[in-house]
């Protein structure tokens, strides 16, 4: 098989645009906690950024996409490291005849494939963290970050992205024997890191103050720019999932564009009705949820299929975002109420809107296909949110127990920015006092160090 | 002499400041200030949750006056600042002792 440059260029470019997404989910997190905490908010998606990052070059990737042991998880050591994949004919992956949800096309380097699959896992830890915003200790959320994707993540990526014979011969067992159609994530991606936010922010506990105190978004135009760079990531997400420059990826770009206006639209209708007003939160809120919901039908559905989805997952997010207050669990900033909610909507959506005109070539009960499709939705959906929640749950309780998971009570009143990383996010004051203590640190460390006679001039050189 | 302390809605800062320098008054310090009186707060709706906010954000203006120009300063903001809504504000007035001008050391009526 020969490398297409053009299919390669677009899986690349998407790549790229995937990555950016996890800074959104920081901005669009950060500007919803409160001035106290925005910094270790945005300090959560960062860190999942750099531990996945080697992580799946060590492991993550073959257990991901490795040869699959019983299509449940991919050999952890096959490709251990990747230096196995770097050229040859093993670096070029394509498929021999069409997979399901996916046709034949060009093959493109093992290595594009690699990148573009590692930012999804990148993304899909950092959306737990809204869950837990405020009090988890920082040291513990990197552990979790590399236990949770290796014993969570990269075994249900297998099971939902790993097709037979793609970049293994034996791949996932929702992909090839259920039939699930999830095209870029709805269950690998938003119902797993829902379900893992609800486990964890059960086990963590409420914030001091939840459902009493004033937690009000800290900065409303962080939220916005981090939903707008979302949005403009989630072409790469999903489009890019057909792994070709292609009319797959066409059909999902303009599905994917059509949904979240719908539910943009929706999710401000809804508050209208509901609370008086069309919020920027909402707006913000409403074009994430209906991102999520098209992200398994987006090559599934018409166009106007994916209207319907957007505008379904828009008024549903939006009433479920309250069930925390009702059933009195802190999921912080509604991981569970966008992701886990707009995930299931668009799963399950597709065993209705599924149109065999579109790239999947199935079709739902809405177009004469009858249950078939949506019982295998069911059953997808239901096996990642199962699995996810318990295992999430006892990854998290053993954690809590061996290391803890929470800051000190005190330390989260004050403030888990200077508590956990020492900074503030802003100084808007002059009132700042004190000065320099130490000029940068010393091999071994900024304290207990001998007097220096260094000095700092106003351009902050040293002499 | 005498202190006079306004607390006034944040927009009408700029009236009071034209209204009391043609009153020939010619310094002032401002800061920014909450607080609620009669008028309370407002609501927020984030999400579906609704928050009071009880805290109205004000601007407060400080002059220190010769005793016998404080009442027509008092007069002067009450005119600028009013809007006749509620949550106009407040304005109090109290004795003060001495005043120094840091650069020159002058003292009393003199450093105004």
């Amino acid at each position: 098989m020969t490398i297409d440059s053009g299919d390669t260029a677009w899986v690349l470019a998407s790549a790229a645009l995937v990555l950016l997404m996890t800074p959104g989910v920081a901005l669009f997190y950060g500007g919803m906690v409160r001035a106290k905490s925005v910094l270790n908010m945005m300090m959560m998606s960062f860190g999942a950024m750099a531990t996945i990052s080697v992580v799946w070059v060590l492991w993550g990737y073959s257990e991901a996409f490795g040869q699959s042991w019983h299509g449940l998880v991919g050999n952890p050591f096959q490709h251990f490291g990747l230096s196995d994949l770097l050229s040859g004919d093993k670096a070029v992956f394509g498929f021999h005849a069409a997979a399901s949800g996916v046709p034949a096309h060009g093959g493109i380097p093992a290595l594009a494939f690699v990148a573009f699959q590692a930012v999804f896992a990148i993304i899909t830890v950092a959306l737990i963290s809204g869950a837990i915003a405020d009090r988890a200790k920082y040291s513990t959320w990197l552990v979790f970050t590399v236990v949770w994707a290796t014993i969570v993540y990269f075994p249900v990526a297998n099971w939902v992205f790993a097709f037979d014979g793609f970049a293994a011969e034996k791949g996932g067992w929702i992909a090839n024997q259920l039939h699930t159609i999830d095209f870029a994530g709805g269950t690998a991606v938003h119902i797993n890191a829902g379900a893992a936010g609800l486990a964890l922010a059960l086990i963590l506990g409420k914030r001091i103050g939840f459902a009493r105190d004033d937690m009000r978004p800290h900065n409303l135009t962080l939220v916005m720019l981090g939903a707008a760079l979302l949005w403009f990531g989630w072409f790469g997400f999903n489009a890019g999932s057909a792994l070709g420059a292609n009319n797959t990826a066409a059909v999902t770009w303009v599905n994917t564009m059509a949904a979240t206006g719908a539910a943009c639209l929706a999710w401000l209708a809804t508050e209208r009705i509901r609370d008086g007003h069309a919020t920027s939160l909402g707006a913000a809120s409403g074009i994430v949820a209906g991102l999520v919901a098209i992200t398994p039908a987006c090559s599934a559905v018409t166009p106007l299929g994916a209207v319907a989805i957007g505008i379904l997952a828009g008024v549903l997010c939006a009433l479920a975002v309250g069930l925390k207050f009702r059933f009195g669990y802190d999921d912080s900033l509604d991981v569970v109420g966008v992701h886990l909610v707009g995930g299931l909507v668009g799963t399950l959506a597709i065993g209705f809107f599924a149109s065999a005109s579109a790239p999947a070539a199935v079709d739902g009960l809405f177009y004469g296909g009858g249950l078939d499709q949506l019982w295998r939705q069911a059953v997808g959906a239901g096996a990642v949110l199962l699995y996810s929640f318990v295992v999430s749950g006892v990854i998290g309780l053993a954690l809590h127990k061996a290391l803890g998971f929470r800051i000190e009570r005190d330390a989260e009143a004050a403030g888990i920015d200077i508590e956990e990383h020492a900074e503030t996010s802003y100084d808007l004051g002059t009132l700042g006092g004190g000065g320099l203590r130490h000029a940068g640190a010393s091999m071994f460390g900024s304290h207990n160090t001998a007097p220096t006679e260094t000095k700092i001039n106003t351009k902050g050189a040293t002499s | 002499m005498r202190l006079v302390t306004a607390i006034i809605k944040p927009f009408k800062l700029d009236e009071v400041k034209e209204a009391l320098e043609a009153f020939g008054i010619t310094g002032m310090t401002v800061s920014e200030a909450s607080g609620y009186g009669r008028q309370r707060g407002h609501s927020e709706v984030y999400r579906g949750a609704e928050y009071t906010v009880d805290f109205v954000p004000k601007v407060r203006v400080e002059v220190v006056v010769d005793d016998t120009d404080a009442a027509g300063v008092v007069t002067v903001i009450l005119k600028a600042a009013q809007t006749g809504r509620i949550g106009d504000g407040k304005i109090w007035t109290v004795p003060v002792e001495d005043v120094a001008r840091v650069r020159t050391g002058e003292r009393g009526l003199e450093a105004l």
